[in-house]
C-alpha cells in the first residue's frame, strides 16, 4: 500500500509541475473517449420507438405493393389476401407519385387513397389534428416537420386543393427523408383522379406468424408483385442511426490513432527530460520496474480521469444523435452506459495512453544512471543525402528539411496525424459534395428543393463534428511538435543564428520542418480520404469532389499549418543565443 | 591613442551588462572600453565568472548591452536590429566556443560549410572553401567523419575553419581551450599562432595564461571590469611561446 501511495504521489506531483501538458493530454485523450463512448452508446440504441409506433398503428407484417395502372387492383395482388399464413389484411390502397405543393414549395409525394373509416391493419396513428375526411389529407409526420405545414395549412395534390386535417405516423414504410417521396393519405373521393394516372396498389397484411414475415415475403415476391416484410421496414428506418454509428466508430479509431500519435508527441517531447528523471529515481534507489509504473501511473491518471469526462460527455450528447426522427412514436432515450461500455471505453483509454508511454518507459529503464543524469538526449539521425539535397535550397528550406529529418520519428508521428485528419476532412469534402447533388436534384431524389437532404444533413454533422475534433488534435500536434521541434533544435538554431541565419530565416525553417510533412500528407490525404469515403459509402459512393477542390486541399493544408507553426516557430527563434549556448 | 582608436575594427565605449536587480544585481560587464585593431590578436584573460563571455557574447551581437556602445567596422551593433545582427556575423564575425558547438548530425565537412550556405554562396562554393579551410586546419582527412567521431582537439580545429569560412574581420574564441586536453590545447595554440601571423584579427577569451602566446595584447578582467591592458612586445611574445611550448 505503502508503495502505490508513493507511486500515486510522485506521479500526481510531476502532473501538477506540468499543468500545460497534463492538461493537452486530457483533452486528446478525452476527444478520443467521447467520441468512443458515442459510437458505442448508438451500437446499443433500443428498437422502442418503432416498435411503439408499430403497435399503435396496427402495423402491418408484410406490405405487398404492385405497379397497375386502372381503376381495379389487380387480382394477382388480392389473392395474396387468400395466402397460406394471412391472418388478416386490409386494402389493396392505390398510391399516385404526385406533385404536392404547400406555400411556394413543390416536392413530390406519395398519394394513397384511404377510407375515412379507420383500417383494422396499418391504420396511420394521428399525433395531431384527425384523420382523413373529403377535402382533408393527412401527412406523415417526418414530411410534415421537413415541409413545415400545420393542421389547417392548405396544400395542393395534383392540382387538388386540400387542406391538412391531421399528421401521423406509420410503420408500413420508413418515414420521410429515409423513405421518398414523402407520403400524404387523402380521402377516395378526393382522389378521383388517381383513375387517370399511373397507380401503384398496396396490400398491407397480417400473418399467423410475424417472425415468418421474410419467409412468406420471399415465397411471394414475384417480378411484378414486391412484398417488403416489417423485419425489413425496421432496419431501414434504423438506418440513419446505423449510419451515424458506422461514422462515429471509424471516427473513433481515427481518433484512437490521433491520440496516439498526440500523446507520442507531446511525450516524447519531454524524453530527454523524463529520462533525466528517470536517473534521478535510479540514483535514489528505484528499480527500472517501479520506474516504468511511475511513468506509467501518470498517464493511467490522465487517461483514467479522460474515461470519466468522456463517458459524461457521451452519455449526455447520445441522445442528440440517436433521436430516430420525428416520424416515429417517442425516443430511444438516454442509451444505457453499460459496465461494458465503461470498461472498454476504459480499457482504450489506458491502451492509448500505455501505448504512448511504454517507449520512454523502457527506454528511460535500460538507460544508466550516470548517462540518464548527464546526456539524456537521443542523438539526432543523419541522413546524408537530404543533407546534401538541402545545401541546394533557399536557407529556410536548408534548416526546414535538416531539423525535419533530424527526428524522423517525430516527423513520421506528425505526418501520420496529418495524413488521419487530411483523409477525413477530403473524406467530408466529398460527403459535402454528394449531398449538394442530392440537394441539386429534388426532383429525382424526391427531398424537398432548397432544404438539402435531411438524412445526409444529420450524416454530414456528425462527420463535421469529427472532423472538428480531428483538425484541433491535429493543431494541438503540429504547435506541440513545432514547439517540441523549436526546444530541441534551439542549440543548432541558436547557432545557424550564430553563423549568420536571421531570425526570420530560423522561424521560417522551424515552420518548414512542418510544412514539409503536411505537403506529404496532403498528397497522401486525399487519396485516402477518398479512400475512406468510398469505404464508408459503399455502393453509394458514386461521385468524387471535383479535381480543383481535392487540389486546394494541398495549398490550404500548408496555409493552415504556417499558420499553426507561426507562432511557436517565432517564440523558438527569438531566445536570446547567448543564453541558449551559455546553458550548454 | 586617438589613432589607434581611429582605426579600431572593433570597439566598446562604457559597456555595461547587468544581470538581475537589488542584492541580487549581478554586473557581468561593467563599464568597459576595448579597442582592438586590424590584425590584432588580443587575449582577455580572468578567472571564471569576470565575465569574459559575456564580454564576447556582447562584442559579437550575440547578447544586448545594457548601456554602452558597441562599433565593429564603425558600425553600431548595439543598436542594430536582428536581421542586420545576423547578416553583420554572417559576413564579419567568426565564433570559436569553448563547447564548440558542432552540430552532431553533420560531418566535418558539412559543419564547415554551413556559414556559407547561410551566407547565399552555391553549394560548390561552400564545399571547395570548406575544403580549402579543412585543409589549412589540418582535419582534411576527417571530412567525412562526424564530431563524435573526432578527438577534442581537432573538434576544434573543425570549429576554427568554421569561423573562418566567410572569411570574417574578426574571430571571437570563447575558451577555445578550456575543453582540450594539453596536447589538444597546444595544437590550437598553434593554430591561432598562424592565424595571427597570417594578419587575422583575433580576440580570445580565456582563463588559461598560456593563450597570450599567441596575443598581441593581454587583457586582465575581474568582476566585469577590466583590470589591466598590456601590449606584449615581440621578445615578451617569444618568451611566452617558448614556455607555452609553441617555440624552441
Amino acid at each position: 500500500m505503502g508503495r502505490v501511495l508513493l507511486v500515486a504521489r510522485v506521479a500526481l506531483r510531476d502532473l501538477r509541475r506540468r499543468p500545460t501538458e497534463a492538461v493537452l493530454l486530457l483533452l486528446v485523450i478525452t476527444a478520443t473517449t467521447t467520441t468512443l463512448t458515442l459510437g458505442l452508446a448508438l451500437s446499443r440504441v433500443t428498437n422502442d420507438p418503432w416498435d411503439r409506433t408499430r403497435a399503435a398503428t396496427a402495423g402491418p407484417d408484410v406490405v405487398a405493393a404492385m405497379f397497375a395502372p386502372g381503376p381495379t387492383a389487380p387480382g394477382e395482388l388480392v389473392a395474396l389476401r387468400r395466402a397460406p399464413g394471412v391472418r388478416a389484411a386490409t386494402g389493396p390502397y392505390p398510391v399516385v407519385f404526385a406533385d404536392l405543393r404547400v406555400r411556394d414549395i413543390d416536392v413530390s409525394a406519395s398519394a394513397e387513397a384511404r377510407d375515412t373509416a379507420p383500417a383494422a391493419i396499418d391504420q396511420p396513428a394521428v399525433t395531431d389534428g384527425r384523420w382523413i375526411f373529403p377535402g382533408g389529407a393527412v401527412v406523415e409526420r417526418g414530411f410534415a416537420d421537413a415541409l413545415g405545414v400545420r393542421v389547417g395549412d392548405p396544400i395542393t395534390v395534383a392540382g387538388r386543393a386540400l387542406r391538412v386535417a391531421g399528421i401521423a405516423v406509420t410503420t408500413a414504410q420508413p418515414a420521410y427523408p429515409l423513405n421518398t417521396p414523402g407520403q400524404v393519405w387523402l380521402a377516395r373521393v378526393d382522389a378521383q383522379w388517381l383513375s387517370t394516372r399511373p397507380v401503384a396498389w398496396v396490400l398491407p397484411l397480417r400473418l399467423a406468424d410475424p417472425s415468418a414475415a421474410p419467409v412468406f415475403a420471399g415465397a411471394h415476391s414475384t417480378p411484378a408483385i414486391r412484398l417488403r416484410p416489417w423485419q425489413d421496414i425496421r432496419d431501414r428506418s434504423v438506418a440513419l442511426v446505423a449510419i451515424e454509428q458506422t461514422a462515429l466508430l471509424v471516427g473513433s479509431w481515427l481518433l484512437g490513432l490521433l491520440a496516439v500519435a498526440s500523446m507520442a508527441v507531446l511525450v516524447g517531447g519531454r524524453m530527454a527530460e523524463q529520462i533525466r528523471r528517470v536517473g534521478l529515481l535510479k540514483a535514489v534507489g528505484a528499480t527500472p520496474r517501479w520506474i516504468a509504473v511511475i511513468l506509467l501511473a501518470e498517464h493511467v491518471l490522465l487517461a483514467l480521469a479522460a474515461t470519466v469526462v468522456g463517458l459524461a460527455i457521451g452519455w449526455w450528447a447520445a441522445p442528440l444523435l440517436t433521436n430516430l426522427g420525428s416520424g416515429l412514436l417517442g425516443t430511444p432515450g438516454t442509451p444505457a452506459l453499460t459496465g461494458l461500455t465503461v470498461v472498454e471505453v476504459a480499457g482504450t483509454a489506458v491502451l492509448v495512453a500505455g501505448a504512448a508511454t511504454l517507449v520512454p518507459a523502457l527506454r528511460g529503464a535500460g538507460t544508466s544512471t550516470l548517462r540518464a543524469l548527464t546526456d539524456p538526449a537521443h542523438p539526432p539521425r543523419r541522413w546524408a543525402w537530404l543533407i546534401a539535397v538541402s545545401a541546394h535550397l533557399p536557407v529556410p528550406l536548408l534548416l526546414g528539411l535538416r531539423l525535419a529529418i533530424r527526428r524522423p520519428r517525430r516527423t513520421i508521428l506528425s505526418l501520420a496525424s496529418l495524413v488521419i485528419t487530411i483523409a477525413v476532412i477530403v473524406a467530408a469534402l466529398a460527403m459535402e459534395h454528394y449531398a449538394a447533388v442530392l440537394s441539386a436534384r429534388p426532383a429525382e431524389s424526391g427531398h424537398l428543393p432548397g432544404l438539402g437532404n435531411p438524412l445526409v444533413d444529420r450524416v454530414d454533422q456528425v462527420v463535421l463534428v469529427l472532423t472538428v475534433v480531428l483538425s484541433i488534435l491535429a493543431a494541438i500536434n503540429a504547435i506541440f511538435i513545432t514547439w517540441t521541434t523549436a526546444l530541441d533544435a534551439q542549440r543548432a538554431c541558436a547557432l545557424a543564428r550564430a553563423l549568420g541565419a536571421t531570425p526570420r530565416q530560423v522561424s521560417a525553417g522551424l515552420s518548414a520542418a512542418q510544412l514539409i510533412p503536411t505537403l506529404v500528407a496532403a498528397l497522401l490525404g486525399i487519396p485516402a480520404g477518398l479512400g475512406l469515403y468510398r469505404l464508408a459509402a459503399g455502393g453509394d459512393a458514386g461521385l468524387t469532389p471535383p479535381l480543383w477542390t481535392l487540389l486546394a486541399v494541398v495549398p490550404a493544408a500548408l496555409i493552415g499549418m504556417a499558420v499553426l507553426t507561426a507562432i511557436p516557430a517565432r517564440l523558438g527563434a527569438r531566445r536570446p543565443i547567448g543564453d541558449i549556448l551559455r546553458s550548454e | 591613442m586617438e589613432q589607434a582608436v581611429g582605426r579600431a575594427v572593433l570597439r566598446t565605449r562604457a559597456l555595461c551588462k547587468r544581470f538581475g536587480r537589488g542584492d541580487a544585481l549581478v554586473r557581468a560587464v561593467d563599464d568597459v572600453d576595448l579597442h582592438v585593431a586590424p590584425t590584432e590578436t588580443v587575449a582577455i584573460t580572468g578567472p571564471s565568472g569576470c565575465g569574459k563571455s559575456t564580454l564576447l557574447h556582447l562584442l559579437g551581437g550575440l547578447d544586448r548591452p545594457t548601456s554602452g556602445e558597441v562599433l565593429l567596422a564603425g558600425s553600431r551593433v548595439d543598436q542594430m536590429g536582428e536581421r542586420a545582427l545576423a547578416r553583420l556575423r554572417r559576413s564579419m564575425v567568426g565564433f570559436v566556443f569553448q563547447a564548440f558547438h558542432l552540430i552532431e548530425e553533420l560531418t566535418v565537412v558539412e559543419n564547415v560549410e554551413l556559414p556559407a550556405l547561410l551566407a547565399g554562396r552555391s553549394p560548390r562554393a561552400a564545399r571547395r572553401r570548406a575544403a580549402e579551410l579543412l585543409d589549412q586546419v589540418g582535419v582534411a582527412d576527417r571530412a567525412a567523419f562526424v564530431p563524435a567521431a573526432l578527438s577534442g582537439g581537432q573538434r576544434q580545429r573543425v570549429a576554427i575553419a568554421r569561423a573562418l569560412s566567410n572569411d570574417p574581420l574578426v574571430v571571437l574564441a570563447d575558451e577555445p581551450t578550456g575543453n582540450l586536453d594539453s596536447a589538444a590545447t597546444l595544437e590550437v595554440l598553434r593554430l591561432f599562432d598562424t592565424l595571427r601571423r597570417a594578419g587575422q584579427t583575433l580576440v580570445i577569451v580565456t582563463h588559461d595564461a598560456r593563450i597570450a602566446a599567441t596575443a598581441d595584447r593581454l587583457i586582465s578582467m575581474r568582476d566585469g571590469a577590466f583590470v589591466d591592458d598590456t601590449r606584449l612586445t615581440g621578445a615578451t611574445t617569444s618568451a611566452l611561446s617558448v614556455l607555452a611550448g609553441l617555440e624552441g
